[in-house]
């Protein structure tokens, strides 16, 4: 017999006898609840989710399979083009803008000790227990063009703010900047990374006469790394997601008459009114996948890139 | 006696009391004279919408910091307009079981992981961490058409029950809290007969009570500011949740409809205050999980 396949076999029966023990049968049994779950919730719905791609399935009527007639269709519809650069344009600009906005804040507050920097982090938290939906809502009112409280505020400094609310080219930009309020969690984090960084090491520094910005660039920066990485691939998965604020300002039952410029149709508003307003699900299903792979294919370029500037304290974790 | 240590002995005070370099006086007021302005830009909307929700249709707008005329009547109206009660009721009875459901059954799974050693734990945690890179667009429609095939597509079950299984996120959360745990105590349990189970709900549970709380503010929050779900199962006006609820009076009274913006303003704040009451009770809490969230990251 061939080694290899001795030690195969040794592998498998050892971890058959696993099952022997008592312990085993109590760990399963507490996973039970996630076993379940993973197959009617996650890998069950995954298949059937990879058949309907190959579908004309519609809900009402019985489906045929279509071949790749739905993947071929998302290469040529314009709106997929559209909506998935809308996306990525709002993701560009609410990712880097929250870290940033994130970073400024936590910087001060890591110096003003610890007692007022707990009533501020509490302040900056604040946006962000409010649900989405009322994010969006609020957008339509605080960015209105003509009597909205951000025009009037940029008023009082003699700028006369756009239309964020219709006017196409600035929508996202008002979107975003919408966004940017619920930074506070972000905050959080980077604080909680900051107050991590060993003192002596600005102290050194300062001996040595580095000058703010380099003790930024090459002691803050690399060792809260770790944060901003962590930050980055979260909210890039969040942000290619974005559905609520954008459905919640400028799609629905009627407010399609409004607007029709699909300057905030992103590509999950898109993938509902195909799932569950027009009833294509072979078609949406379809577009969940292309959305699962040009999310897998940012993630991997991100933890690439990532790779050469993260640092870990103490080597690999 | 004043021969002895005067207090000029004391070595001068040098470089070891000062508790951070860079904290010099000057720009330790620019930082709170910046934070102050940034709070101020970050808390005024709230006061805005609170403000604009008491003020008459004509003034809604007028960007004034109090009402010139208080009409606390918009509240009587979106009573009248719109089942908000029913919502609210709705919204507090879904949310408390998604969280109820996902804090039990993550920590039991996340107790499997953390406590025992048996074959296939590692490929089965992998698989699970694996799920939280899954969009949920994925699954969003099959996972319709199986509450479909049972009948239950129509009411609040989807919006809730999902969570009786578990949740990656929350999963790796609690693992590494029980993961912090000492052995030792269980193996003492163990000896003194303790059960399986008991183990679990009696031991591990009660010392991870911080960890199990982060779990259910923070799922409360999520499910509390859901919109998707609800707009995909919820048809009756009855059984809407607050977010539901709000867009469809958004629909109807705000940009696209009667452009009658002080309901939708009150709409906004009804949705919006429990959640920021709950913080204020829960906010240690919060501010804790979402620390160690950036840490294990």
């Amino acid at each position: 017999m061939h080694p290899l396949d001795m030690s195969r076999k040794s592998r498998v029966r050892r971890w058959a006898r696993g099952f022997r023990d008592r312990d085993t049968w109590a760990a399963y049994g507490f996973m039970t609840p996630w076993l379940i779950g993973f197959v009617v919730f996650l890998g069950g719905p995954m298949i059937i989710s990879l058949v309907l791609s190959f579908t004309d399935y519609d809900g009402l009527r019985e489906s045929s399979n279509v071949g790749f007639a739905n993947y071929e269709q998302l290469l040529s519809d314009p709106k997929i083009r559209r909506s998935l650069a809308n996306t990525v344009i709002y993701a560009i600009m609410i990712v880097p803008g929250t870290m940033i906005v994130a970073l400024g804040l936590a910087m001060m507050l890591s110096r003003v000790g610890r007692r007022s920097a707990g009533v501020f982090r509490t302040l900056f938290y604040l946006p962000e227990v409010t649900p989405k939906v009322a994010v969006g809502v609020l957008f339509l009112m605080l960015f209105n063009g003509q009597v909205g409280l951000v025009n009037g505020a940029l008023g009082l400094v003699g700028i006369d703010g756009p239309d964020w609310s219709t006017d196409p080219a600035w929508v996202k930009p008002g979107l975003a900047l919408m966004h940017i309020w619920s930074v506070g969690g972000t905050v959080i984090i980077y604080l909680a990374a900051l107050n991590n960084v060993p003192r002596d090491l600005y102290e050194a520094a300062e001996l040595d006469g580095v000058s703010g910005w380099q003790r930024f660039r090459h002691i803050t920066v690399p060792m809260i790394s770790h944060a901003l990485f962590f930050t980055l691939i979260v909210q890039t998965i969040n942000a290619l997601q974005t559905f609520d604020e954008a459905y919640a300002a400028f799609y629905g039952s009627s407010a399609s008459a409004t607007y029709s410029s699909d300057a905030a149709l992103f590509y999950l508003v898109y993938l509902f009114q195909q799932a569950f307003q027009f009833l294509h699900m072979g078609y949406a299903s379809a577009m969940a996948w292309l959305l699962f792979v040009v999310i897998m294919v940012i993630t991997v370029i991100q933890i690439k890139v990532s790779k050469r500037f993260v640092h870990y304290e103490g080597g690999d974790r | 006696m004043a021969i002895t240590a005067p207090p000029a002995a004391r070595p001068a005070p040098v470089s070891p009391v000062r508790p951070r370099p860079e904290r010099r006086g000057g720009n330790r007021v620019v930082f709170w004279i910046g934070l102050t302005v940034a709070s101020v830009a970050f808390l005024y909307p709230f006061w805005w919408v609170l403000t604009a929700s008491l003020k008459p249709r004509s003034q809604v707008f007028d960007n004034l910091v109090l009402p010139r005329n208080w009409a606390f009547a918009n509240y009587l109206k979106i009573w009248d307009a719109a089942p908000v009660w029913t919502w609210f009721v709705n919204s507090v009875t879904v949310a408390l079981a998604a969280a109820v459901a996902v804090t039990i059954s993550s920590a039991m799974v996340a107790w499997a992981f953390a406590y025992y050693r048996f074959p296939g734990r590692n490929g089965w945690f992998g698989l699970v961490l694996a799920t939280m890179m899954l969009p949920g667009a994925v699954t969003m429609i099959p996972v319709y058409l199986i509450w479909n095939s049972v009948g239950l597509a129509t009411t609040q079950v989807p919006l809730w029950a999902s969570n009786l299984f578990g949740s990656a996120f929350y999963i790796f959360l609690l693992r590494q809290f029980f993961l912090g745990l000492p052995r030792d105590l269980f193996e003492a349990a163990r000896i003194d007969g303790v059960g399986h189970w008991g183990l679990f709900w009696r031991i591990a549970v009660p010392l991870c009570k911080p960890a199990l709380i982060v779990t259910f503010v923070f799922e409360l929050k999520a499910s509390w500011a859901d919109l998707l779900k609800p707009l995909i199962y919820l048809r009756d006006v009855e059984l809407f949740t607050l977010p539901r609820g709000l867009k469809a009076i958004s629909d109807r009274f705000g940009q696209a409809g009667e452009q009658q913006w002080e309901i939708v303003l009150a709409g906004s704040v009804i949705t919006v205050l429990p959640m920021v009451v709950v913080f204020f009770l829960a906010q240690r809490h919060f501010i804790h999980g979402i620390a160690t969230q950036g840490r294990k990251g």
